[in-house]
């Protein structure tokens, strides 16, 4: 067999939690997508609707969608490393 | 359309293949063994990577493909954009830092990390490349689409260069000038697309385009007993009346030159308006607009009805913000460009007719999508299909994938995939003021709406369009690198070497790589001459779909749960291959281009991902379930 990491990693100890984490926010963003194809699938003029600045749910939604996935992003590498930093000291740190 | 190849667009086209031959070759000496070739070391720095995943990831599917679909079904083509950047975060909080600490080269070595299975590495090598050719095709399909306008040569020529540079670049460096070619090509993608939009506002809307933007003319007509008797423009005679539903077409005759016209109006107020028209006669002439394509009277199309600002009526609007600029296309109209077939005694004509269109419809789903009054419980299905394929596709793309093998550590793959996020989303909110933009400047070429990008440079220049040109040819030269090292990974490393067992020394690893590469490459270009003329982004919905089915699954359930066995990943992996592309084959869509009535297909719906996605789950599920024994009697 000829599997195995291409590099040698060392333990990491912030792996659970990390995982823990990632599912949540996980779950968050499906849960908001989930909601704005249900919109989309079954009512959507109301994505004619003007929220503000002139524009419409549908672009205010699309464009939050993708702009909540970068800020959730950067939230997520915070905590993760800040959760590394805190339980990797005496390893050489699977995650650096 | 006909197209003029442009000095500057051939020199800018050469000077970016070559600078990208140049880092091959360059970088070609640092790939001598298979951790080069395959992973460029795993030495790749995380913002450099990031950026190289927006490089690999926005294909000409995103470029072209969602622009072009934006130029004609507005908002709906949008939707892709959304999908394609949600899926990121599936990658992004379940599946990054797993692959980088599990896997070696490919996504197969991460599947296959716990078991040691032959089966798991058989499926898993097979579905990656299935997916790798099937997301092969609509880059090949983009490439031919480009090459046209840029360099005036004909499509199958664009699809053999295309793919002979890239065996060139996969075959000499392998990931490490890959990833430099991505990492270019996405910074070029995302600056020059910025500029772009910047133009579109700094223009803002006119009911004029451009100067050169074709006028279609309106002529008076009177009717008797439902056909047109005589209209108010003599220098034109009535030739034949054809009615296509509730559509109402007539040919007119001048200077022995036949065009169309659409007939509108109610009782005593009839008016004939100019259309597009691509005629096949008889003996098998085409004609487009009444003349032979030489003669360009086929026009690029797409302008605005009515503006109005604030309530009020305008010709112009100046520059606009970039909530202004929606905020007032909302209130305002368009005319779209609809198809129609239509038989006039043995000539076959198709018939581009305007709509005029609310803006506010532009801006919402439904244009494409059947999702509002017209819908069925199959349509809207067929829309929860593609969302659900795009949201779970893009962890599951073994080119997306491979890329977490080339940066040293979990938290590098892990900040990557953020930066390729900010990129990639950056980018995705660009398209949406992209395809608007070339639905309302005269961008959009009805018998391709790859090409509304690129178009819609044009109106701002010859050097835009240039740039646009040469960039959208290395957007497809970045992917399908990544693609063919993707696929011949798949090859070289999950099936020969590890199914096979063969014994290769690592110099004979990347020789197999290599050769694997130029095979894989030789098979896209035939797809890729053989698919034309299929919008971009629709053929990688279906890529999407088959990886998320086949894929996905067997990663999630790896992760999460501790019962899965590898004959459950097996029979996974294998069902969500064979299902999604079974009904793939037997959907409407591919009915139509069968020249088969898409009505008459054996699955309603057009993405598989809804019925193949939970059925692969389930197919994991029980046979682990059944297997437990065997895998504890082998553990």
């Amino acid at each position: 067999m000829d599997h195995g990491p291409a590099v040698q990693l060392g333990p990491d100890n912030a792996i659970r939690y990390k995982s823990k984490l990632g599912v949540i926010l996980f779950f968050v963003y499906a849960f908001i997508y989930g909601l704005f194809v249900a919109i989309n699938t079954f009512n959507p003029v109301i994505m004619e609707t003007e929220i503000f600045f002139g524009l419409n749910l549908a672009i205010v939604y699309g464009f939050g969608l993708i702009l909540f996935a970068i800020i959730l992003g950067i939230i997520y590498n915070y905590f993760c490393t800040k959760k590394e930093d805190e339980l990797n000291i005496n390893t050489k740190g699977g995650a650096e | 359309m006909i197209y003029t190849a442009s000095p500057i667009a051939i020199g800018v086209f050469f000077f970016f293949v070559l600078t990208v031959l140049g880092l091959s070759f360059y970088f070609a000496r640092q790939t001598g063994s298979s951790k080069g070739y395959y992973t460029a070391g795993g030495t790749i720095s995380w913002p450099v990577n990031g950026v190289a995943f927006a490089g690999d990831y926005l294909s000409a599917a995103s470029f072209l493909g969602i622009c072009g679909m934006i130029a004609t079904a507005g908002y709906d083509g949008f939707l892709y954009s959304i999908g394609y950047l949600a899926g990121w975060v599936v990658a992004l909080f379940v599946v990054a830092e797993p692959m980088k600490r599990l896997g070696k080269y490919t996504f197969t070595d991460a599947l296959d990390s716990k078991f040691n299975s032959r089966g798991i590495q058989l499926v898993a090598g097979i579905s990656s490349l299935v997916i790798s050719i099937f997301y092969l095709i609509p880059q090949m399909v983009g490439a031919g689409a480009l090459v046209t306008p840029l360099l005036g040569l004909p499509h199958y020529v664009g699809v053999i260069m295309v793919g002979s540079i890239v065996i060139l670049i996969v075959a000499t460096a392998g990931m490490k000038s890959t990833t430099y070619v991505q990492f270019l090509k996405g910074g070029l993608l995302i600056v020059f697309s910025t500029i772009l939009v910047f133009s579109i506002l700094g223009k803002g809307l006119n009911l004029k385009p451009g100067d050169n933007y074709h006028e279609f003319k309106k002529i008076e007509a009177v009717l008797s007993g439902g056909s047109v008797t005589s209209i108010a423009d003599k220098s034109y005679a009535v030739s034949s009346q054809v009615k296509s539903g509730n559509l109402d077409f007539v040919k007119l005759d001048k200077g022995g030159v036949s065009t169309w016209w659409q007939l509108t109006g109610k009782e005593g107020n009839w008016t004939l308006t100019e259309v597009l028209s691509k005629t096949k006669t008889e003996k098998g002439e085409v004609l487009y607009n009444g003349e032979p394509k030489e003669a360009e009277k086929f026009y690029s199309v797409g302008h605005m009805t009515k503006i109005v600002v604030d309530g009020k009526e305008v010709e112009k609007t100046g520059p606009l913000g970039p909530f202004k600029f929606f905020s007032v296309i909302q209130k305002s109209g368009v005319s779209l460009f609809n198809p129609v077939t239509i038989t006039d005694g043995e000539d076959k004509v198709t018939i581009w007719h305007q709509k005029n269109t609310a803006g506010n419809k532009i801006l919402r789903p439904g244009l494409k999508f059947k999702i509002e009054r017209d819908s069925s419980i199959t349509s809207k299905l067929n829309f929860v299909s593609l969302m659900l394929s795009l949201f779970f596709g893009t962890a599951a793309l073994p080119h997306v994938l491979i890329r977490y093998y080339t940066v040293p550590s979990p938290k590098d793959a892990r900040k990557s995939t953020i930066v390729a996020i900010a990129a990639i989303g950056f980018f995705y909110i660009l398209t949406l003021y992209m395809g608007i933009g070339a639905m309302v400047n005269g961008g959009m070429d009805v018998e391709s709406s790859n090409m509304a990008a690129p178009l819609l440079a044009k109106t701002f220049g010859v050097y835009l369009f240039a740039i646009i040109s040469a960039i959208a040819f290395a957007t497809v030269l970045g992917t399908v690198s990544g693609l063919i090292v993707a696929a011949s990974g798949a090859v070289a490393h999950d099936l020969m070497t590890n199914f096979l067992g063969m014994k290769l020394s690592d110099s004979s690893k990347v020789k197999a790589g290599k050769i694997s590469a130029v095979v894989v490459g030789g098979i896209a270009i035939i797809l890729g001459i053989l698919f034309k003329g299929m919008n971009v982004s629709f053929l990688v919905g279906l890529a999407f779909a088959i990886a998320a089915s086949a894929n996905l699954p067997a990663i999630i359930m790896l992760l999460f749960w501790k019962k899965t066995t590898a004959k459950g990943i097996t029979a996974s992996v294998a069902v969500g291959v064979v299902s999604s592309i079974a009904i793939i084959l037997l959907s409407p869509s591919m009915f139509a281009m069968y020249g088969w009535n898409p009505a008459d297909a054996v699955f309603p719906l057009d993405n598989p991902g809804i019925i193949s996605i939970p059925l692969s789950f389930t197919v994991l599920v029980v046979v682990s379930l059944f297997t437990q024994k065997s895998a504890s009697k082998t553990a």
